[in-house]
Protein backbone atom coordinates (compact mmCIF):
# COMPACT_ATOMS: atom_id res chain seq x y z
CA UNK A 1 0.00 0.00 0.00
CA UNK A 2 1.60 3.49 -0.61
CA UNK A 3 2.16 5.81 1.40
CA UNK A 4 -0.16 8.47 1.30
CA UNK A 5 -0.09 12.13 1.07
CA UNK A 6 -2.50 14.13 1.62
CA UNK A 7 -2.31 18.16 0.83
CA UNK A 8 -5.89 20.60 1.73
CA UNK A 9 -5.47 23.60 -0.06
CA UNK A 10 -4.82 24.76 -3.15
CA UNK A 11 -2.70 27.78 -2.89
CA UNK A 12 0.59 29.04 -2.80
CA UNK A 13 2.00 26.91 0.10
CA UNK A 14 -0.25 23.44 -0.67
CA UNK A 15 1.36 23.74 -4.21
CA UNK A 16 4.79 24.15 -3.47
CA UNK A 17 4.60 21.30 -0.92
CA UNK A 18 2.78 19.15 -3.50
CA UNK A 19 5.41 19.99 -6.32
CA UNK A 20 8.49 19.83 -4.21
CA UNK A 21 7.53 16.22 -2.84
CA UNK A 22 7.16 15.02 -6.48
CA UNK A 23 10.86 16.41 -7.67
CA UNK A 24 11.96 14.77 -4.27
CA UNK A 25 10.33 11.47 -4.04
CA UNK A 26 9.90 10.66 -7.74
CA UNK A 27 11.49 7.52 -7.50
CA UNK A 28 8.81 6.43 -4.98
CA UNK A 29 5.91 8.01 -7.00
CA UNK A 30 6.96 6.27 -9.93
CA UNK A 31 6.91 2.42 -7.94
CA UNK A 32 3.67 3.78 -5.69
CA UNK A 33 5.73 3.59 -2.94
CA UNK A 34 3.71 6.98 -2.15
CA UNK A 35 1.17 8.68 -3.63
CA UNK A 36 0.48 12.30 -3.39
CA UNK A 37 -3.22 14.36 -3.54
CA UNK A 38 -4.73 17.55 -3.19
CA UNK A 39 -8.32 19.08 -2.35
CA UNK A 40 -8.62 22.55 -3.27
CA UNK A 41 -11.42 24.93 -3.63
CA UNK A 42 -10.64 26.12 -7.20
CA UNK A 43 -9.99 25.12 -10.59
CA UNK A 44 -7.50 28.57 -10.66
CA UNK A 45 -4.42 29.32 -8.81
CA UNK A 46 -4.33 33.05 -8.12
CA UNK A 47 -1.37 35.08 -7.84
CA UNK A 48 -2.47 37.11 -4.48
CA UNK A 49 0.29 39.52 -4.57
CA UNK A 50 -1.13 41.40 -7.72
CA UNK A 51 -4.44 42.74 -6.26
CA UNK A 52 -2.39 45.09 -5.41
CA UNK A 53 -1.81 46.49 -8.45
CA UNK A 54 -5.17 45.98 -9.72
CA UNK A 55 -6.85 49.13 -8.54
CA UNK A 56 -4.27 51.46 -9.79
CA UNK A 57 -4.12 49.98 -13.53
CA UNK A 58 -0.88 47.92 -13.25
CA UNK A 59 -1.80 44.48 -13.69
CA UNK A 60 -4.54 43.17 -16.19
CA UNK A 61 -6.99 40.79 -13.81
CA UNK A 62 -6.42 37.68 -16.34
CA UNK A 63 -2.17 38.29 -15.65
CA UNK A 64 -3.46 36.89 -12.20
CA UNK A 65 -4.60 33.39 -12.38
CA UNK A 66 -3.48 30.09 -14.13
CA UNK A 67 -4.72 26.89 -13.89
CA UNK A 68 -4.27 24.68 -11.70
CA UNK A 69 -4.08 21.68 -13.02
CA UNK A 70 -0.95 23.30 -14.77
CA UNK A 71 0.76 24.66 -12.17
CA UNK A 72 0.89 21.65 -10.23
CA UNK A 73 2.58 18.77 -10.89
CA UNK A 74 0.66 16.48 -13.43
CA UNK A 75 1.79 13.28 -10.98
CA UNK A 76 -0.38 14.69 -8.03
CA UNK A 77 -4.68 14.03 -8.77
CA UNK A 78 -6.24 17.64 -7.92
CA UNK A 79 -9.45 17.29 -6.30
CA UNK A 80 -11.82 20.74 -6.79
CA UNK A 81 -13.54 19.64 -3.44
CA UNK A 82 -13.30 21.42 -0.33
CA UNK A 83 -12.24 19.52 2.86
CA UNK A 84 -15.59 20.26 4.92
CA UNK A 85 -14.05 17.86 8.06
CA UNK A 86 -10.60 16.93 9.06
CA UNK A 87 -10.16 14.32 11.41
CA UNK A 88 -6.82 13.83 12.91
CA UNK A 89 -7.48 10.40 14.90
CA UNK A 90 -9.10 8.69 12.15
CA UNK A 91 -6.75 9.97 9.71
CA UNK A 92 -9.66 10.61 7.10
CA UNK A 93 -10.47 14.18 5.41
CA UNK A 94 -14.44 14.55 4.29
CA UNK A 95 -14.78 16.93 1.61
CA UNK A 96 -18.02 18.98 0.40
CA UNK A 97 -19.25 16.35 -2.02
CA UNK A 98 -19.40 13.98 1.12
CA UNK A 99 -16.05 11.66 -0.18
CA UNK A 100 -13.51 10.72 2.42
CA UNK A 101 -10.09 10.95 1.92
CA UNK A 102 -7.53 8.51 3.95
CA UNK A 103 -3.81 9.43 4.44
CA UNK A 104 -0.57 8.48 6.59
CA UNK A 105 0.87 12.01 6.01
CA UNK A 106 -1.36 15.63 6.30
CA UNK A 107 -0.41 18.64 5.00
CA UNK A 108 -3.13 21.78 5.56
CA UNK A 109 -2.69 24.59 3.61
CA UNK A 110 -5.68 26.05 3.96
CA UNK A 111 -4.94 29.67 4.46
CA UNK A 112 -6.76 32.77 5.62
CA UNK A 113 -9.87 34.28 4.43
CA UNK A 114 -11.04 38.17 5.01
CA UNK A 115 -13.70 38.57 6.89
CA UNK A 116 -15.46 42.15 6.77
CA UNK A 117 -18.42 40.56 8.06
CA UNK A 118 -17.25 41.07 11.54
CA UNK A 119 -17.37 44.80 11.28
CA UNK A 120 -20.43 46.46 12.11
CA UNK A 121 -21.24 48.46 8.13
CA UNK A 122 -17.36 47.47 6.66
CA UNK A 123 -18.81 45.28 3.38
CA UNK A 124 -21.56 47.82 3.13
CA UNK A 125 -18.83 51.62 3.57
CA UNK A 126 -15.47 50.31 2.91
CA UNK A 127 -13.31 48.92 -0.12
CA UNK A 128 -10.37 46.93 -0.37
CA UNK A 129 -8.23 44.72 -2.49
CA UNK A 130 -7.74 41.89 -0.37
CA UNK A 131 -10.14 39.67 -3.33
CA UNK A 132 -10.71 40.32 -6.62
CA UNK A 133 -14.11 41.49 -6.51
CA UNK A 134 -12.64 44.07 -3.72
CA UNK A 135 -10.33 45.31 -6.15
CA UNK A 136 -12.07 45.55 -8.89
CA UNK A 137 -14.90 48.30 -6.92
CA UNK A 138 -11.84 49.67 -5.59
CA UNK A 139 -10.55 50.13 -9.07
CA UNK A 140 -13.77 51.94 -9.48
CA UNK A 141 -13.61 54.06 -6.83
CA UNK A 142 -10.12 55.25 -7.55
CA UNK A 143 -10.93 55.99 -11.16
CA UNK A 144 -13.94 58.50 -10.01
CA UNK A 145 -12.33 59.78 -7.27
CA UNK A 146 -12.00 63.56 -7.38
CA UNK A 147 -10.00 64.56 -4.46
CA UNK A 148 -11.27 64.12 -0.70
CA UNK A 149 -10.55 62.28 2.59
CA UNK A 150 -9.20 58.55 2.09
CA UNK A 151 -8.75 56.99 4.79
CA UNK A 152 -6.66 53.63 5.08
CA UNK A 153 -7.79 51.51 8.10
CA UNK A 154 -5.92 48.45 8.63
CA UNK A 155 -7.34 45.43 11.21
CA UNK A 156 -5.12 43.04 12.58
CA UNK A 157 -4.98 39.99 12.28
CA UNK A 158 -4.36 39.96 8.52
CA UNK A 159 -2.02 38.80 5.29
CA UNK A 160 0.65 40.31 3.75
CA UNK A 161 2.24 42.47 6.47
CA UNK A 162 3.45 45.55 4.81
CA UNK A 163 0.55 45.79 2.24
CA UNK A 164 -0.99 48.51 4.60
CA UNK A 165 2.06 50.90 3.46
CA UNK A 166 2.43 49.60 -0.14
CA UNK A 167 -1.30 51.01 -0.60
CA UNK A 168 -1.01 53.73 1.37
CA UNK A 169 1.76 55.30 -0.26
CA UNK A 170 0.46 53.90 -3.37
CA UNK A 171 -2.28 55.62 -3.17
CA UNK A 172 -0.59 59.07 -2.88
CA UNK A 173 1.31 58.68 -5.89
CA UNK A 174 -1.68 57.50 -7.93
CA UNK A 175 -3.56 60.79 -6.40
CA UNK A 176 -0.44 62.98 -7.47
CA UNK A 177 -0.80 61.85 -11.51
CA UNK A 178 -4.37 62.10 -10.86
CA UNK A 179 -4.27 66.10 -10.33
CA UNK A 180 -5.82 65.97 -7.49
CA UNK A 181 -3.48 65.15 -5.05
CA UNK A 182 -3.58 68.81 -3.20
CA UNK A 183 -7.11 68.55 -3.10
CA UNK A 184 -6.80 65.09 -1.03
CA UNK A 185 -6.08 63.90 2.90
CA UNK A 186 -4.68 60.43 3.67
CA UNK A 187 -5.06 58.96 7.07
CA UNK A 188 -3.71 55.49 7.73
CA UNK A 189 -4.85 54.25 10.94
CA UNK A 190 -3.13 51.36 12.66
CA UNK A 191 -3.93 49.03 15.79
CA UNK A 192 -1.47 49.22 18.15
CA UNK A 193 0.89 52.53 19.16
CA UNK A 194 3.22 52.25 16.04
CA UNK A 195 2.37 52.16 12.54
CA UNK A 196 3.23 48.71 11.65
CA UNK A 197 3.86 45.63 13.86
CA UNK A 198 7.46 45.51 12.88
CA UNK A 199 8.86 47.87 14.78
CA UNK A 200 11.83 49.28 12.07
CA UNK A 201 9.71 48.79 9.63
CA UNK A 202 7.55 51.70 11.77
CA UNK A 203 10.42 53.67 12.65
CA UNK A 204 10.92 53.52 8.90
CA UNK A 205 7.69 55.07 7.86
CA UNK A 206 7.39 57.92 9.82
CA UNK A 207 9.84 60.10 8.08
CA UNK A 208 8.33 58.49 4.81
CA UNK A 209 4.93 59.61 5.80
CA UNK A 210 6.44 63.35 6.60
CA UNK A 211 7.79 63.62 3.25
CA UNK A 212 4.49 61.99 1.97
CA UNK A 213 2.12 64.72 3.87
CA UNK A 214 0.32 61.45 4.66
CA UNK A 215 -1.75 61.29 8.28
CA UNK A 216 -1.89 58.57 10.80
CA UNK A 217 -3.93 57.78 14.07
CA UNK A 218 -2.39 54.50 15.83
CA UNK A 219 -4.03 52.83 18.61
CA UNK A 220 -7.62 52.55 16.04
CA UNK A 221 -9.15 49.38 16.46
CA UNK A 222 -12.38 49.92 14.29
CA UNK A 223 -15.43 49.61 16.03
CA UNK A 224 -17.80 49.98 13.49
CA UNK A 225 -18.29 51.80 10.25
CA UNK A 226 -21.04 54.17 9.23
CA UNK A 227 -21.63 53.86 5.83
CA UNK A 228 -24.42 56.69 5.50
CA UNK A 229 -22.75 59.20 7.58
CA UNK A 230 -19.05 57.87 6.00
CA UNK A 231 -17.63 57.83 9.30
CA UNK A 232 -15.30 54.93 11.10
CA UNK A 233 -15.24 54.49 14.99
CA UNK A 234 -12.72 53.21 17.31
CA UNK A 235 -12.84 50.99 20.23
CA UNK A 236 -10.79 53.68 21.66
CA UNK A 237 -13.21 56.38 21.03
CA UNK A 238 -12.07 57.97 18.04
CA UNK A 239 -14.40 58.43 14.91
CA UNK A 240 -12.79 59.99 11.26
CA UNK A 241 -15.07 61.05 8.56
CA UNK A 242 -14.39 59.93 5.38
CA UNK A 243 -15.15 60.35 1.74
CA UNK A 244 -13.30 56.93 0.02
CA UNK A 245 -12.36 54.45 3.15
CA UNK A 246 -9.57 51.74 2.03
CA UNK A 247 -9.90 48.92 4.66
CA UNK A 248 -7.22 45.45 5.23
CA UNK A 249 -10.02 43.90 6.92
CA UNK A 250 -9.54 41.54 9.45
CA UNK A 251 -8.99 37.65 8.80
CA UNK A 252 -9.73 34.49 10.17
CA UNK A 253 -8.66 31.11 9.22
CA UNK A 254 -11.27 28.66 6.97
CA UNK A 255 -13.93 27.27 8.59
CA UNK A 256 -13.22 23.31 8.00
CA UNK A 257 -10.40 24.59 10.77
CA UNK A 258 -13.26 25.76 13.36
CA UNK A 259 -15.45 23.01 12.45
CA UNK A 260 -13.05 20.40 12.99
CA UNK A 261 -11.94 21.51 16.17
CA UNK A 262 -8.63 21.96 15.00
CA UNK A 263 -7.73 25.90 16.22
CA UNK A 264 -9.72 29.16 17.59
CA UNK A 265 -10.35 31.51 14.83
CA UNK A 266 -9.37 28.84 12.00
CA UNK A 267 -5.48 29.23 13.35
CA UNK A 268 -3.77 25.59 13.87
CA UNK A 269 -1.36 25.98 16.64
CA UNK A 270 1.57 24.84 15.10
CA UNK A 271 5.69 24.04 17.06
CA UNK A 272 7.44 26.92 15.61
CA UNK A 273 10.07 24.61 14.35
CA UNK A 274 9.01 20.89 12.86
CA UNK A 275 5.72 23.17 11.65
CA UNK A 276 4.06 19.95 13.10
CA UNK A 277 0.64 20.40 14.28
CA UNK A 278 0.66 20.43 17.92
CA UNK A 279 0.39 17.01 19.50
CA UNK A 280 0.65 15.47 16.30
CA UNK A 281 3.80 13.46 14.03
CA UNK A 282 2.11 13.30 10.90
CA UNK A 283 0.26 16.37 10.14
CA UNK A 284 2.20 19.65 9.05
CA UNK A 285 0.49 23.07 8.50
CA UNK A 286 1.67 25.57 6.39
CA UNK A 287 1.28 29.04 5.02
CA UNK A 288 -1.75 31.43 6.67
CA UNK A 289 -3.41 28.58 8.47
CA UNK A 290 -0.38 28.06 11.17
CA UNK A 291 -1.01 30.43 15.09
CA UNK A 292 2.49 31.38 14.68
CA UNK A 293 3.18 34.78 15.52
CA UNK A 294 4.89 35.61 12.36
CA UNK A 295 3.80 37.41 8.83
CA UNK A 296 1.22 35.72 7.47
CA UNK A 297 3.35 36.06 4.22
CA UNK A 298 3.56 34.50 0.51
CA UNK A 299 7.07 34.17 1.74
CA UNK A 300 6.79 32.79 4.48
CA UNK A 301 4.35 30.02 3.28
CA UNK A 302 7.11 29.44 0.54
CA UNK A 303 10.34 28.85 3.41
CA UNK A 304 8.06 26.93 5.27
CA UNK A 305 6.54 24.99 2.55
CA UNK A 306 10.04 24.38 1.41
CA UNK A 307 11.05 23.09 5.10
CA UNK A 308 7.92 20.81 4.86
CA UNK A 309 9.11 19.22 1.63
CA UNK A 310 12.61 18.51 3.06
CA UNK A 311 11.83 16.76 6.19
CA UNK A 312 8.61 14.55 4.56
CA UNK A 313 10.71 13.54 2.21
CA UNK A 314 13.28 12.61 4.60
CA UNK A 315 11.44 10.88 6.66
CA UNK A 316 9.98 8.63 3.95
CA UNK A 317 13.32 8.24 2.27
CA UNK A 318 15.75 8.11 4.81
CA UNK A 319 13.09 7.65 8.35
CA UNK A 320 14.82 10.91 9.74
CA UNK A 321 14.12 14.50 10.14
CA UNK A 322 16.12 17.21 7.75
CA UNK A 323 16.03 20.56 9.07
CA UNK A 324 13.77 23.21 11.10
CA UNK A 325 12.23 26.35 10.03
CA UNK A 326 14.04 29.37 11.56
CA UNK A 327 11.48 31.61 10.98
CA UNK A 328 12.31 33.81 7.89
CA UNK A 329 10.49 35.75 5.85
CA UNK A 330 11.54 38.12 3.31
CA UNK A 331 8.86 40.77 1.86
CA UNK A 332 9.41 43.18 -1.20
CA UNK A 333 7.76 46.16 -0.69
CA UNK A 334 6.43 48.84 -3.09
CA UNK A 335 6.59 52.63 -1.57
CA UNK A 336 5.10 54.09 -3.80
CA UNK A 337 4.48 53.48 -7.97
CA UNK A 338 7.88 53.80 -9.07
CA UNK A 339 10.36 53.02 -5.88
CA UNK A 340 10.35 50.04 -3.56
CA UNK A 341 12.63 48.27 -0.46
CA UNK A 342 12.24 45.13 1.11
CA UNK A 343 12.59 43.62 4.85
CA UNK A 344 13.63 40.09 5.71
CA UNK A 345 14.08 38.86 9.22
CA UNK A 346 13.75 35.61 11.00
CA UNK A 347 12.94 34.37 14.92
CA UNK A 348 16.08 35.38 15.71
CA UNK A 349 17.34 38.14 12.99
CA UNK A 350 15.24 41.49 13.33
CA UNK A 351 14.49 43.32 10.60
CA UNK A 352 16.01 46.20 8.99
CA UNK A 353 14.43 47.48 5.98
CA UNK A 354 16.49 49.40 3.41
CA UNK A 355 16.05 52.81 1.77
CA UNK A 356 13.73 52.79 -1.57
CA UNK A 357 14.97 52.10 -4.55
CA UNK A 358 13.57 52.31 -8.05
CA UNK A 359 15.30 49.14 -8.94
CA UNK A 360 13.84 46.97 -6.22
CA UNK A 361 10.76 48.04 -7.61
CA UNK A 362 11.27 46.87 -10.97
CA UNK A 363 12.91 43.45 -9.40
CA UNK A 364 9.22 43.18 -7.59
CA UNK A 365 7.73 43.77 -11.00
CA UNK A 366 9.69 41.01 -12.07
CA UNK A 367 8.89 38.75 -9.28
CA UNK A 368 5.57 39.63 -10.31
CA UNK A 369 5.95 37.94 -13.39
CA UNK A 370 8.24 35.04 -12.05
CA UNK A 371 6.12 34.17 -9.28
CA UNK A 372 4.63 30.98 -11.00
CA UNK A 373 8.29 29.71 -11.03
CA UNK A 374 7.96 29.39 -7.36
CA UNK A 375 4.54 27.78 -6.98
CA UNK A 376 6.33 25.12 -9.64
CA UNK A 377 9.02 24.87 -7.18
CA UNK A 378 11.60 26.16 -9.22
CA UNK A 379 12.62 29.16 -7.65
CA UNK B 1 -17.00 28.82 32.02
CA UNK B 2 -14.48 31.70 31.48
CA UNK B 3 -11.39 30.16 29.42
CA UNK B 4 -7.76 30.94 29.74
CA UNK B 5 -6.33 31.29 25.77
CA UNK B 6 -2.41 31.29 25.83
CA UNK B 7 -0.77 33.06 23.25
CA UNK B 8 2.83 32.59 23.06
CA UNK B 9 4.48 35.12 21.34
CA UNK B 10 8.18 34.97 22.36
CA UNK B 11 10.47 35.92 19.99
CA UNK B 12 7.79 37.30 17.19
CA UNK B 13 8.53 40.80 15.28
CA UNK B 14 5.73 40.87 13.28
CA UNK B 15 2.95 41.20 13.80
CA UNK B 16 3.91 41.27 17.50
CA UNK B 17 2.55 40.22 21.03
CA UNK B 18 -0.22 43.06 21.06
CA UNK B 19 -0.97 42.46 17.54
CA UNK B 20 -1.26 38.93 18.57
CA UNK B 21 -3.63 39.74 21.30
CA UNK B 22 -6.12 42.21 19.52
CA UNK B 23 -6.49 38.82 17.51
CA UNK B 24 -7.17 36.68 20.40
CA UNK B 25 -9.71 39.04 22.08
CA UNK B 26 -11.63 38.84 19.08
CA UNK B 27 -12.09 35.11 19.34
CA UNK B 28 -12.65 35.19 23.08
CA UNK B 29 -15.94 35.56 25.14
CA UNK B 30 -16.30 38.29 27.54
CA UNK B 31 -14.93 37.45 31.11
CA UNK B 32 -12.26 35.04 29.53
CA UNK B 33 -8.20 35.40 29.91
CA UNK B 34 -6.06 35.42 27.61
CA UNK B 35 -2.31 34.93 28.67
CA UNK B 36 0.27 36.66 26.46
CA UNK B 37 3.94 35.52 26.72
CA UNK B 38 6.44 37.75 25.56
CA UNK B 39 9.84 38.63 25.03
CA UNK B 40 9.74 42.12 24.00
CA UNK B 41 10.35 44.59 26.40
CA UNK B 42 8.42 46.98 25.14
CA UNK B 43 4.99 45.39 24.90
CA UNK B 44 5.75 45.09 28.50
CA UNK B 45 4.42 48.74 28.71
CA UNK B 46 2.18 48.79 24.94
CA UNK B 47 0.07 45.86 26.01
CA UNK B 48 -1.15 47.57 29.88
CA UNK B 49 -1.88 50.87 28.08
CA UNK B 50 -3.59 49.38 25.54
CA UNK B 51 -5.93 47.33 27.60
CA UNK B 52 -6.71 50.52 29.63
CA UNK B 53 -7.18 52.65 26.57
CA UNK B 54 -9.96 50.23 25.50
CA UNK B 55 -11.24 48.97 28.81
CA UNK B 56 -10.10 45.61 29.26
CA UNK B 57 -9.09 44.29 32.78
CA UNK B 58 -5.55 43.93 33.38
CA UNK B 59 -5.38 40.80 35.46
CA UNK B 60 -1.56 39.90 36.10
CA UNK B 61 2.31 40.94 34.46
CA UNK B 62 5.15 39.07 35.43
CA UNK B 63 8.59 38.94 33.98
CA UNK B 64 11.30 36.05 34.57
CA UNK B 65 14.78 35.62 32.92
CA UNK B 66 13.25 37.82 29.91
CA UNK B 67 10.02 36.64 29.54
CA UNK B 68 6.81 38.76 30.41
CA UNK B 69 3.92 36.93 31.18
CA UNK B 70 0.44 39.82 30.94
CA UNK B 71 -2.84 38.01 31.50
CA UNK B 72 -5.82 39.90 30.27
CA UNK B 73 -9.53 39.64 30.90
CA UNK B 74 -11.62 40.59 28.30
CA UNK B 75 -13.96 43.10 29.67
CA UNK B 76 -16.18 43.61 26.87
Amino acid sequence: MPKKILIVGGGLAGTIVANGLCRQLKDELASSAVAISMLGASPKHMYQPGLLYVPFGRMRESELFRDQRKVLDRRVPYFIDPAKHIDTDKKTVLTESGKSHAYDFLVIATGSRIRPDTIPGMAEGAHWFYDLDGARKMRDALRDFQGGKIVVNVNAPHKCPVAPLEVTFMLRDFLAAKGVLDKSEITYTYPIGRLHGLEPVAQWAVPEFERGGIKSETFFNTKSIDPKAKTITSEEGSTLNYDLLVTIPPHTGQQVITDSDLGKGGWVPTERNTLLREGSNDVFIVGDTTNLPISKAGSTAHFEADTIVDNLSSLIKEDRWARNYDGKVFCFMETGLHSGTYVWFNYTTPPNPGPPSQMIHWFKLAYNRMYWLSASGLL
Amino acid sequence: MAERHLVDARGAFCPGPLMELIAALRHAAIGDEVEVWSTDKGSAADIPAWINKVHHDLVSINEADGRWSIVIRKAK
